[in-house]
C-alpha cells in the first residue's frame, strides 16, 4: 500500500504518481498522511483506487475525479470535487464553499455542513449533505442531484435548470425560478437510492424531506419576467 | 408666404445630431418590442484605433532590410514561464475563442485547418472541444470559462494549452446567452441542457473569487495536467494596467487581452457599445505592468479586438505585444457577410457587411448557425484554405512594415517606430503626435 507523507512528500510528487496509475493497477489503496490544508491534493485521478487523507485539505481536493473513491479524514476547503466526473468523496468534517461545484457524475458525500454555493453549475453529480449548506446553493443546477438533511441558506437553486434538490430542514428562501414541487413515489425512491448509495438508508425517512426544483418559467428570455432576474 | 420664400427663406428641415436617424430608430424598436436589442459581432461605433498610428520607416538615421531578400522572423514561444510544453507558433496571429454552438462545426473545423496551414492556434469557446476541431488543430487552445459547458480532464489533457476566461473585450463583466433557436441536439448534449432552451453563461467563475483563489485554481489545473500546458487567462480590456497585474501574480504563462472591438456571439447592443475600453488604449498600460514587474516576454502578451491587417499586427507588436489574435477577421475570411449571399441577407432585413444578428442562428454564409442545411454552404476544407491565405497575407504585410522600420523580427518593432495622427491616440498609444515630440499626458508637457 503507497503511504505519502505530504510533510516528506510534495503535492506535485503526489498527484503525479496518482496519475501515472493505470485502471487496472494493484496499487488501489493510498494513504496520506499530514495534507495540513494543501490545496489541489489528488486532483485529476483516472483510475479505480481508494484515496484516505488523514487531516483537513485545503481547495479543489479530488477536482476532476474519474472513478476514485476520496476519503478526507477531516474538513475540506474551497470547491472540494469540483467537476468531479464519476467516483466518490467522503468528506468526514465540513466542506467550504463550492462543494462539488460543475460535478458532471460521481457522489459527493459531507458528513458536516457545506458553506455557501454548494453544488454551483452542477452537471450530474449527487451531493449528499448530511448538515446544513449556505447560500446560493445549486446556482443555475443543470443535473444531478443534492440532497440535505440540515437546513439551506438562501436563494436555495437560483436560475436552476434541471437538478434535483431534496431537503429536510427549513430553506431560507429560494431563488429565481426555483420552487417546491410535490414529493411523488418515484422521488422518494429516487432520494432513497441516493441515501443508500451515501450509507444512510437506515436512518433517515425519505418523507421528512421536501422536493425544489426549476418552475421552468425563465428557460426563454421573456421581458415581462425581467422582475425576476 | 410665397412659393419663393418657402423655398429660399424659410429655415430648412434640421434633424438633430443627438436624436439621428439610428436613435429614433432604436427607440421606436425598444418601444414596439419591450426589449433590448442584442446581436452578435464587436463595437461599431467610431473609435481610435490602429489607423490613428503611422510606422515611421527608416531613413537616414535608421536602417531599412531588403523588403524581400533578408529575413524578418515571425515565431512565437508562448507559455515558457511555467509549461513544460510550451506553444511554438510559426506567426504572431492566433484564432481567439470561438464556440461551437455559437459557430457550426464546419466553421469551427475550417478554423482549426486555417490556423494549422498557417502554423497558429486555434481556440474552443464556450461550448467544450469538438472532435473536428480538436483533429484539425495542430495548436488547440482550451477555454476555462464560468459555465464549464462540457468540461473533463480528458479534454484538458488533449489540449496545447488552457485559456482560463476572466472576460472578453464586447462585454466585460458580462456573461453570455445562446438563445434556444441554436441549441440543436447535438449543442444540447454537449451543453448537457435541455435542447430549445435559452442557455446562460455566467459572468464569474463558480470555484473562485479574486486573484488570491484564482492563484490556487491555475495550480489546480496544472497539477491535473502535470504541468504540462501553458495556462492563458483573457481579459477584457478595462483596468489593463491592474489586471495584468493580478494575472502575473495568480501565475498566467501568458495574458489575452481583449479591446472592446473585439466580437461577441450574442450581447446586448448596449453592453457592446458603451463597457470596456478600444485596444489602442489598453495595450501600454497592459505592456507596462509587465515592465513594472519585470515580466514583459517572459508573461506573453496577445492582444485582441480589431486586428484586420498587417498593418495592425505591425502596430500592436510595435506597443510591445507578443502576438495578436483574430476572431471576426477570420469569420470574414471563412465567408462570413459575403455579398455572394446579398439576395438572402436582403431577406433577413440587411444586407451583407451588416449582418449581425448571430444569435438567431440564420447566417446565409453557414457559420454563426446549426441549422444542417446552411451549415452545409461551408466547406471546410475550403474555407479553411481562405483562413490559411488571410493569415499568410497579414504575415507578409507585418514583415514588410518591420523590414521597412529596419527590423529583423516582428518583436523587435518598439514604440518608437510610430507615431499618431491624432491627440487621442498620441495620448492612448504613449507616442508622440506626428511631426511632433508630444506624447500627451506624458512628464514634461
Amino acid at each position: 500500500m503507497p503511504n505519502v507523507d505530504l510533510a516528506e512528500t510534495s503535492v506535485r510528487e503526489l498527484n503525479a504518481a496518482l496519475h501515472k496509475l493505470g485502471k487496472d493497477t494493484n496499487e488501489t489503496l493510498w494513504s496520506i498522511a499530514n495534507p495540513a490544508g494543501e490545496h489541489s491534493i489528488a486532483v485529476g485521478i483516472d483510475a479505480p483506487i481508494t484515496v484516505n487523507i488523514a487531516g483537513n485539505v485545503g481547495y479543489f481536493c479530488g477536482g476532476m475525479n474519474k472513478y476514485a473513491n476520496i476519503v478526507i479524514d477531516g474538513s475540506a476547503g474551497q470547491g472540494v470535487g469540483e467537476n468531479m466526473m464519476s467516483g466518490r468523496i467522503h468528506v468526514k468534517g465540513d466542506a467550504s464553499q463550492s462543494a462539488g461545484a460543475t460535478g458532471r457524475g460521481g457522489l459527493l458525500l459531507v458528513e458536516g455542513n457545506a458553506s455557501a454555493r454548494c453544488g454551483i453549475s452542477m452537471k450530474g453529480i449527487d451531493i449528499v449533505v448530511k448538515g446544513d449548506i449556505g447560500h446560493l446553493s445549486a446556482f443555475m443546477g443543470q443535473n444531478g442531484r443534492l440532497v440535505v438533511f440540515g437546513e439551506a441558506g438562501e436563494a436555495l437553486g437560483d436560475s436552476i435548470y434541471e437538478a434535483h434538490i431534496y431537503v429536510r430542514g427549513p430553506v431560507a428562501s429560494l431563488g429565481a425560478d426555483c420552487i417546491e414541487k410535490e414529493m411523488r413515489d418515484e422521488h422518494k425512491a429516487e432520494l432513497g437510492e441516493l441515501l443508500k448509495a451515501a450509507g444512510e438508508i437506515h436512518k433517515v425517512d425519505v418523507s421528512e424531506f421536501r422536493r425544489y426544483g426549476s418552475a421552468r418559467k425563465l428557460y426563454n428570455f421573456n421581458i415581462d419576467n425581467a422582475g425576476a432576474y | 408666404m410665397t412659393e419663393h420664400q418657402r423655398n429660399w427663406l424659410g429655415t430648412p428641415p434640421r434633424k438633430s445630431a443627438t436624436f439621428d436617424d439610428a436613435t429614433l430608430a432604436e427607440i421606436r424598436r425598444a418601444a414596439a418590442t419591450g426589449i433590448y436589442d442584442i446581436r452578435g459581432g464587436g463595437s461599431k461605433r467610431r473609435m481610435p484605433n490602429f489607423d490613428d498610428l503611422l510606422l515611421l520607416g527608416a531613413s537616414m538615421s535608421r536602417y531599412p532590410l531588403e523588403g524581400y531578400r533578408e529575413k524578418c522572423g515571425t515565431e512565437v514561444v508562448i507559455g515558457s514561464r511555467f509549461a513544460k510544453k510550451p506553444i511554438k507558433l510559426s506567426i504572431p496571429i492566433t484564432i481567439s475563442g470561438m464556440s461551437f454552438g455559437s459557430l457550426s462545426a464546419n466553421a469551427k473545423e475550417a478554423l482549426g485547418r486555417g490556423a494549422s496551414l498557417a502554423g497558429t492556434s486555434t481556440t474552443t469557446g464556450d461550448g467544450g472541444m469538438t472532435p473536428e476541431e480538436r483533429g484539425q488543430s495542430k495548436y488547440l487552445v482550451y477555454q476555462y470559462l464560468p459555465s464549464r459547458y462540457g468540461m473533463n480532464p480528458d479534454d484538458l489533457r488533449r489540449a496545447d494549452a488552457i485559456e482560463i476566461v476572466i472576460g472578453q473585450g464586447a462585454k466585460p463583466g458580462g456573461g453570455g446567452m445562446l438563445l434556444g433557436q441554436k441549441i440543436s441536439d447535438r449543442v444540447a448534449q454537449m451543453r448537457q441542457l435541455p435542447k430549445g432552451i435559452d442557455q446562460r453563461s455566467a459572468c464569474r467563475h463558480p470555484d473562485w473569487t479574486g486573484a488570491d483563489d484564482l492563484e490556487v485554481k491555475i495550480n489546480e489545473l496544472r497539477e491535473i495536467t502535470d504541468w504540462e500546458k501553458p495556462i492563458y487567462l483573457k481579459i477584457g480590456a478595462s483596468r489593463p494596467y491592474f489586471d495584468v497585474q493580478l494575472a502575473v501574480k495568480s501565475g498566467a504563462d501568458a495574458i489575452v487581452l481583449d479591446g472592446m472591438q473585439g466580437g461577441t456571439a450574442a450581447t446586448q447592443e448596449v453592453f457592446i457599445e458603451h463597457v470596456g475600453i478600444p485596444l489602442l488604449s489598453a495595450i501600454r498600460p497592459a505592456v507596462q505592468a509587465l515592465q513594472d514587474l519585470g515580466m514583459h516576454r517572459k508573461v506573453q502578451l496577445i492582444v485582441s479586438g480589431g486586428i484586420r491587417n498587417g498593418g495592425d499586427v505591425a502596430k500592436a507588436l510595435a506597443l510591445g505585444a507578443d502576438a495578436v489574435g483574430i476572431g471576426t477577421a477570420a469569420l470574414v475570411a471563412l465567408g462570413d457577410n459575403d455579398p455572394r449571399w446579398e439576395a438572402e441577407y436582403n431577406k433577413l432585413g440587411t444586407t451583407a457587411g451588416c449582418y449581425d444578428d448571430w444569435h438567431e442562428g440564420k447566417d446565409p454564409a453557414g457559420i454563426t448557425t446549426q441549422t444542417p442545411a446552411l451549415m452545409e454552404r461551408l466547406d471546410p476544407v475550403a474555407a479553411g484554405r481562405r483562413l490559411a491565405n488571410y493569415l499568410k497575407v497579414l504575415t507578409l504585410e507585418a514583415q514588410t512594415l518591420a523590414r521597412a522600420c529596419g527590423k529583423n523580427h516582428l518583436h523587435n518593432l518598439e514604440p518608437e517606430d510610430l507615431v499618431a495622427l491624432t491627440m487621442e491616440a498620441a495620448a492612448m498609444a504613449r507616442v508622440p503626435l506626428a511631426g511632433t515630440n508630444w506624447i500627451p499626458g506624458s512628464p514634461g508637457f
